[in-house]
C-alpha cells in the first residue's frame, strides 16, 4: 500500500510536467489565431491531464492514509504534498470558471515546485504523537492548507498580470522586484536540483561539534559544508573542509543548505541571463501578452475571496477548536498560530484596501505576491527556523 | 439639520451625494465624473458631513478605513517581531528571563528582553493595538451601515438618467417592440433568481443585496469574540491552575473550590514499538529513536460530601473512572483536565540497612517514606535507629552546612541516629546519595543503602473557561458574515425606457467578470445588446 502510494504520488508529479508543456502550447495556438475564449485543443489535453494527475495524487493520499492509519498530514512532507495537492485542485477549479489556460502555466510549475520540495524531506510514514492523535487532525490541517492554496493561485495570477503589465524596457525598482521573484522560484529549483544530486551520490559528512549549550554533539551534513558548525571536527574522510566556522547560536547545518539553495540559484539564473540576454521577466512576458489584465486581476482578487474564508476557517478557528483540545486553550502565541493570524490580518488588509481604498491592478498584484511570501514564510521559516509547538512538523 | 430636497421629491438625510430615492447626482463635484463612485450608494456617511467638535474628529478617525488598515499593519508587524524569539512562557525555566535571553541570544537577546520583546502579547501597547482594532470596528461599521440601508432599502425603481450613464455597465439601445425585449429578459433574470420590481414601465432586477451586510455581520462577530478575549480578565471566568498528582496519591482540585478531588491510580508512558506496532512506522522509527504513543494518567474524579470544617478530612464520593489522555481531557462542571506533562520515577522511598561495618551483618531494615518521613525505628534487640534530621533536595550552603533546596526529594539526605547494645547513646552518621560523613568521629555501624521506591508523577491543567461559548459565538458569526460577503455579489440591472430607446445600467460590488457573463447570457437571443463595460472599453479583452 505505500509504495502503491509513493508511485501514485510519482505519477503525479510527471503528469503535471506534461501538462504544462500542453498549457504552453495552448498559449502558442492562441497567439496565433489571436482572437476569442474558446479553449484550444492544446488546453483541453492540458487541463485533462491535470485532472488525471490530480486524481492519481487524490489515489496517493487515500493510499496512504489507509497505509498509516492517519491522514497524511502530520509531517512537513505530508503537509507540503498536500498542499501542492490543493493548489492544483484550486486550479482545476478555477479553470473551470475563467478558461485560462496560461494560468495553468504558472500556477502548475508552482504545483509542482511546491511538491519537488517536499520530497526533500524525509518521507517514512511517521507514527502520531500524542498531541496530534485527533480527527481535528485532518479537518485542521486540511482546511488551512486548502485555504491557502486558494489564495496562493491569486500570487500565480497576480503574477502573471505584473509579467504583463511592468514595463521591461527600463530599469527600476518593479522590474528588481518582479526578478527577485523569479531568482527566488529559481533557488527552490537549485535546493531541489543540488539536495537530489547529493542525496544520489549518497554525500554525508560527519562533524563533532560543540553546540551552544557548551555541549559536545555530532551533527550530519547531506551537502559539502560550506559553512561548518562551531569548534566541528570533520569526521569523515574526503569530506569537504569547511570555509567559514558558524558560532554555536547559528544552526550551520540549515544556513549550509541554505547557501547552496541560492548560490545554485544564482548560477541557474546567470545562465538564464547570459544565455537569453533579458530579464527572466522579460523572457516571459510575451507568453501573457493576451490576456486581459483586468481579468488576471479580476481572477487574483477572485481567489483572495474565495480563500480567505476557508483559510479563516482551517487555520484559525479549527485550529483554536482543537488547541483547546489539546493544548489546554484556544491561543497559546505559538509562533505558528501568530503567523496564521499575521496571514489573516494581511489578507484583511488587502481586501479593505481593495474594497475601500480602490487598490485594484498592480498595487493589488503586488500585495497578494506579500501575501504568498507571508505563507511561505510561515510553511519554511517558521517549520525549520523559529519552530515551536508546531516543530514536529519540521526535521 | 438641512436636509437635501431631490428633485424628484425624496428628502435626504444631510450629505447625501446621490439621491436615496431615483439616483439624481446631488454633490457638485460628482458630476464631472465619467462613473459614479457607488460605494455605500452615495449616501451620507456622519464621518464625511461633520467634522467641528472632538467627537466628530475623534468619530472620523476611527471610521476611516485607512485608519484601519494602518491598524491591521502595525498589529500585524508587532505580532511578527513577537515571534523572533520565543516568548518568555515558552522559555524552560532554567533562569529567570533576565538572563535567559542574553545567555542564549547574546546583545540580541538582551535588547529583546529590555524592550519587552519577551513578553509582548501582554504588553499594554500591543492590548492598545488590539482594542483601536475593536474601536474602529465598531465606528467603521455603524458609520456606514446604517446609511447604506436607509440608502437601499429607499431605492426606487425608477433612476436617473445621469445615474443609469455614469454606471460601469451601461448601454443605449433602440428597440421596435420594447415590450416584448422587455418580456423576454425578465424571463431570463427571473430565471436567474433576481427579485424584478416594476414602475412604469421600468424594471429594477436585483439580487444578493444580503451580502451587502456581510462585512458588518463580520464585524459584528469579530466585535463579540474580543469583548469574550477581555471577559477572561473578569474575576470567575477563568481558572488556569496546575495539579501535580502521585500516583497513588488523593489531591483536591485547584480553582474547584475543594469540591473536587482526584486520585492517579497509574501514570502511564508507552513509545511505539516496531515489534508491536504497524511495520509502515519502522522507518521513521529508525531514524528518529523513540516515538512517544500515548501520556496517560489514569484518575478517579471525587466530589465532598456535605460541608466539612477546616482541617477535618472530607468524606468523598466517587463520581467516575477517567483515563486522561492527551486530546481527551476529563470534564466535570465546566471544568476540564488535561494531561499535559509528568516525571517519571520520582524517588517515592528509601530503604537502608543497619549493618555492622566489620562483620556486615545486618540488625534490619527500615523504609522511609520521603514526603511523610518517620523519624524512630525500633528494630528490637535493643537496635534503635531516630532520624534526626531530613533534607528532601539536600545541599551544602555558603558555610558548608547542609540545606535543602525544595520540598521534593530530588537528593534526600539524613541525618541518623544509630543506637546499638554496644553504642547505646548512639552514633550519628549523615547519609546522602553516594555519600556517607561521620561527623563525629569512626562509627562502628552504618546505614546501607538498601533501594529505592520510585512512582511517576503526573501533571494536570485545571481549566474552566466561560467566555468559551461567547468566543465560539463571535466565531460562528464572523465565519457567517465573511462567507455572506464572500460568496455572494449584490448583483442589480437597471432597464429604463426613454424616448423609444432602452436604456440599461448594471451594478455589482464585486466579480464583474461574473456579472457581464450573466447579463449576457440574459440579453442573448432577446434583440437587445448587453450594457458594455465603460472601463475597459478601450482595452483589448
Amino acid at each position: 500500500m505505500a509504495q502503491l502510494s509513493s508511485n501514485l504520488l510519482y505519477t503525479a508529479f510527471v503528469l503535471y510536467l506534461v501538462s504544462i508543456v500542453f498549457f504552453s502550447g495552448a498559449i502558442k495556438a492562441k497567439s496565433a489565431d489571436g482572437t476569442k475564449i474558446a479553449p484550444s485543443r492544446s488546453a483541453k489535453i492540458g487541463i485533462l491531464i491535470t485532472i488525471i494527475g490530480f486524481i492519481a495524487q487524490v489515489g496517493y493520499f487515500i493510499t496512504r492514509w489507509i497505509a498509516a492509519g492517519h491522514a497524511p498530514v502530520s509531517n512537513l512532507f505530508e503537509f507540503t504534498t498536500f498542499f501542492g495537492m490543493a493548489l492544483v485542485g484550486a486550479f482545476i477549479v478555477i479553470y473551470f470558471i475563467y478558461q485560462t489556460p496560461l494560468l495553468g502555466l504558472f500556477t502548475l510549475p508552482i504545483a509542482v515546485l511546491i511538491i519537488a520540495y517536499a520530497s526533500m524531506f524525509p518521507r517514512e510514514i511517521s507514527p502520531l504523537i500524542p498531541a496530534l492523535q485527533s480527527d481535528w487532525l485532518h479537518i485542521h490541517v486540511t482546511t488551512a492548507a486548502l485555504g491557502q492554496a486558494v489564495l496562493s493561485i491569486s500570487f500565480a495570477a497576480a503574477l502573471i498580470y505584473l509579467v504583463k503589465v511592468i514595463d521591461q524596457t527600463k530599469s527600476d525598482k518593479k522590474t528588481f522586484w518582479l526578478e527577485v521573484i523569479m531568482y527566488t522560484l529559481i533557488s527552490t529549483l537549485g535546493f531541489i536540483i543540488v539536495s537530489t544530486a547529493f542525496s544520489m551520490a549518497n554525500y554525508e559528512s560527519t562533524f563533532n561539534y560543540i553546540d551552544k549549550n557548551n555541549a559536545e554533539d555530532q551533527i550530519e551534513f547531506a551537502m559539502p559544508a560550506i559553512v561548518g558548525p562551531n569548534e566541528g571536527e570533520l569526521q569523515s574522510e574526503g569530506s569537504f573542509q569547511p570555509l567559514i566556522e558558524m558560532p554555536a547560536i547559528i544552526n550551520a547545518k540549515k544556513l549550509n543548505t541554505l547557501i547552496w539553495s541560492l548560490g545554485s540559484g544564482l548560477l541557474l539564473y546567470g545562465l538564464l541571463r547570459l544565455i537569453f540576454r533579458k530579464r527572466v521577466s522579460a523572457m516571459l512576458q510575451p507568453l501573457v501578452k493576451n490576456i486581459s489584465a483586468d481579468l488576471v486581476d479580476e481572477i487574483s482578487y477572485r481567489s483572495v475571496l474565495i480563500g480567505f474564508p476557508i483559510f479563516t476557517l482551517g487555520a484559525l478557528i479549527f485550529a483554536m477548536i482543537w488547541a483547546q483540545i489539546a493544548w489546554t486553550r484556544f491561543w497559546g502565541w505559538d509562533p505558528k498560530e501568530v503567523w496564521a493570524l499575521i496571514t489573516f490580518l494581511f489578507y484583511a488588509a488587502f481586501l479593505h484596501l481593495r474594497l475601500s481604498k480602490g487598490w485594484h491592478g498592480e498595487r493589488s498584484a503586488w500585495l497578494a505576491v506579500i501575501g504568498f511570501a507571508i505563507m511561505m514564510f510561515n510553511l519554511i521559516a517558521v517549520n525549520l527556523v523559529i519552530a515551536g509547538l508546531h516543530s514536529y512538523a519540521g526535521s | 439639520m438641512n436636509e437635501v430636497k431631490c428633485e424628484c421629491g425624496h428628502v435626504n438625510p444631510h450629505g447625501t451625494i446621490l439621491c436615496e430615492s431615483c439616483g439624481r447626482i446631488l454633490d457638485d463635484k460628482e458630476k464631472d465624473k465619467q462613473l459614479l463612485d457607488m460605494r455605500y450608494e452615495g449616501s451620507a456617511r456622519r464621518s464625511q458631513t461633520y467634522n467641528k467638535t472632538i467627537i466628530d474628529k475623534i468619530w472620523n478617525f476611527f471610521s476611516s478605513v485607512k485608519v484601519g488598515v494602518w491598524l491591521i499593519v502595525l498589529t500585524l508587524g508587532a505580532s511578527a517581531l513577537g515571534t523572533i524569539l520565543p516568548q518568555e512562557m515558552y522559555i524552560p525555566p532554567v533562569m529567570p528571563a533576565s538572563e535567559y535571553y542574553e545567555d542564549q541570544y547574546g546583545w540580541v537577546g538582551k535588547l529583546y528582553y529590555e524592550l519587552g520583546l519577551h513578553n509582548m502579547y501582554g504588553s499594554w501597547w500591543y492590548l492598545i493595538l488590539i482594542a483601536s482594532i475593536g474601536v474602529s470596528l465598531v465606528i467603521c461599521s455603524l458609520d456606514r451601515v446604517v446609511p447604506l440601508y436607509r440608502a437601499l432599502k429607499t431605492q426606487r425603481v425608477s433612476r436617473h438618467e445621469g445615474y443609469l450613464k455614469r454606471q460601469r455597465l451601461f448601454g443605449i439601445s433602440d428597440t421596435a417592440d420594447a415590450d416584448m425585449d422587455l418580456e423576454k429578459i425578465k424571463q431570463k433574470l427571473k430565471a436567474k433568481r433576481y427579485n424584478i420590481r416594476e414602475e412604469n414601465g421600468n424594471l429594477l432586477a436585483e439580487k444578493g443585496r444580503f451580502s451587502r451586510w456581510g462585512p458588518y455581520v463580520n464585524h459584528v462577530g469579530l466585535i463579540i469574540f474580543l469583548v469574550g478575549g477581555m471577559l477572561r480578565f473578569v474575576p470567575g471566568m477563568y481558572v488556569d491552575q496546575i495539579l501535580w498528582v502521585r500516583e497513588g496519591e488523593t489531591k483536591v482540585i485547584p480553582g474547584t473550590d475543594g469540591q473536587y478531588y482526584l486520585t492517579n491510580n497509574d501514570f502511564i508512558l508507552e513509545i511505539y514499538d516496531k515489534e508491536t506496532d504497524d511495520e509502515v512506522f519502522d522507518a521513521a522509527i529508525d531514524r528518529v529513536g523513540t516515538v512517544v504513543k500515548n501520556y496517560q494518567t489514569n484518575a478517579t474524579l471525587y466530589q465532598k460530601k456535605g460541608n466539612t470544617i477546616p482541617g477535618e478530612k472530607p468524606e468523598l464520593e466517587k463520581i467516575k473512572d477517567k483515563e486522561i489522555r492527551v486530546n481527551e481531557p476529563l470534564k466535570i462542571d465546566g471544568f476540564a483536565l488535561y494531561q499535559v506533562d509528568y516525571k517519571r520515577d520520582e524517588l517515592n522511598k528509601m530503604l537502608f540497612r543497619l549493618e555492622n561495618k566489620q562483620t556486615k551483618e545486618s540488625y534490619g531494615n527500615i523504609t522511609i517514606d520521603l514526603f511523610d518521613p518517620q523519624t524512630e525505628f525500633d528494630l528490637g534487640n535493643g537496635y534503635y535507629v531516630e532520624v534526626m534530621s531530613y533534607f528532601p533536595d539536600f545541599e551544602f550552603d555558603g558555610e558548608g552546612d547542609p540545606t535543602t533546596k525544595s520540598r521534593i526529594p530530588n537528593n534526600p539526605a539524613f541525618v541518623f541516629n544509630m543506637v546499638t547494645p554496644e553504642n547505646p547513646d548512639g552514633e550519628v552518621s549523615f547519609v546522602a546519595i553516594q555519600q556517607t560523613i561521620e561527623p563525629l568521629g569512626d562509627n562502628e555501624y552504618k546505614m546501607a543503602f538498601n533501594g529505592v521506591e520510585t512512582k511517576d508523577v503526573s501533571a494536570l491543567t485545571v481549566r474552566k473557561d466561560l467566555t468559551l461559548w461567547i468566543i465560539s459565538l463571535g466565531g460562528a458569526i464572523f465565519m457567517i458574515g465573511v462567507i455572506q460577503g464572500a460568496y455572494w455579489n449584490h448583483r442589480r440591472l437597471w432597464i429604463r425606457k426613454m424616448d423609444g430607446q432602452i436604456w440599461t445600467a448594471g451594478h455589482t460590488n464585486k466579480n464583474w467578470h461574473g456579472l457581464k457573463r450573466e447579463l449576457e447570457s440574459v440579453f442573448d437571443e432577446t434583440g437587445l445588446p448587453a450594457p458594455k463595460d465603460q472601463l475597459s472599453e478601450d482595452k483589448k479583452e
